[in-house]
């Protein structure tokens, strides 16, 4: 259930959360720009089937993404880790779940799931690959060393996100983060990845698989 | 057709997850159904997501200039590429 928390930043931000103060209580990074999109029905749906479990979830947004009153051009990286370890502080999250992208930002003190993370450059790539595709059908050349130079410097439009200098530079250099925390393929949850599905899809057997895992896992 | 099932096989995969076609839809393609400018869901976001995920599952690499309209107008275009990527063409 949407759920304020108090955010790094002017305004507090939103978060769904299934809370019963239960023994375990797992914080949920999202995948990073359109996977985080293409992936939050599968979340939320997860968030019911863990509850159902006896675990209690937190998905709180990125600051810049969703329902968050901050500027997407004022983020970084950086701000978005501070975001999550204050959320992880603000819910007393005992597990973490970094979905994707969401691997590059997660509270790494935390133990448990990193989903098919992705590196920074991927991310990039792909981003840079959408405005170089779009770019030529409206007749422009662009290519991807002057682009990332730009947006290095000053700043760049991708796929309709303005990234800032320091959100590029992160990117280009981000590795996942986990330390210890264990990696969930997606040939553990079946079917195909909805996060690669151009339009939004959900899969509830996906979810459900996903919420047992870290249920079994948990409270091993 | 030239192309080994194989890479047939694989790129019905690629195309079904990322247009989430399901098993009968993959199936049902031919060399001459459209993706590029026929399929609405295929936007530049959607296509840069696709190529990416042909570089992983293919390992090959695509270079953006190589990347246009003949190359992804139809399945038969898109399966022709990559097998020429591969050498198998």
């Amino acid at each position: 259930m949407p759920t304020t928390w108090p955010c790094p930043g002017p305004a507090d931000e939103l978060a769904v959360v299934l809370d019963r103060a239960r023994r375990v209580r797992l914080l949920i990074v999202p995948a990073l720009f359109e996977e985080m999109n293409r992936t939050r029905r599968m979340l939320v749906e997860t968030q019911r089937r863990l509850d159902a479990l006896g675990v209690d979830s937190m998905l709180p947004d990125l600051p810049g993404c969703n329902e968050s009153p901050q500027a997407f051009a004022a983020q970084s990286l950086g701000s978005w880790r501070d975001a999550m370890a204050a959320a992880a502080r603000h819910f007393a999250a005992t597990h973490v779940l970094a979905v994707r992208g969401g691997a590059l930002v997660f509270p790494t003190a935390l133990p448990g799931w990193v989903l098919e993370p992705q590196r920074g450059t991927s991310i990039l790539r792909q981003l840079l690959r959408a405005r170089i595709l779009a770019a030529k059908e409206a007749g422009r050349v662009e290519n991807t060393a002057d682009l990332l130079e730009q947006g290095r410097h000053q700043g760049l439009g991708l796929a309709g996100y303005q990234l800032s200098a320091a959100l590029v530079a992160g990117l280009d250099a981000a590795l996942p983060q986990d330390e210890g925390q264990r990696v969930i393929r997606q040939s553990e949850l079946g079917a195909g990845a909805l996060w690669l599905r151009s339009e939004p899809g959900e899969d509830p057997a996906q979810s459900a698989a996903l919420a047992r895992i870290i249920a079994a896992e948990a409270s091993a | 057709m030239i192309q080994t099932t194989e890479t047939d096989t694989l790129l019905r995969a690629v195309l079904s997850d990322v247009l989430g076609l399901g098993p009968a839809r993959a199936a049902a393609l031919t060399a001459d159904s459209g993706l590029f400018g026929a399929l609405p869901e295929l936007d530049s976001m959607a296509v840069a997501g696709l190529l990416t995920e042909i570089e992983d599952r293919f390992d090959v690499v695509i270079d953006d200039d190589e990347v246009d309209g003949d190359m992804l107008g139809t399945y038969g275009d898109l399966l022709a590429f990559i097998a020429r990527k591969l050498g198998q063409a």
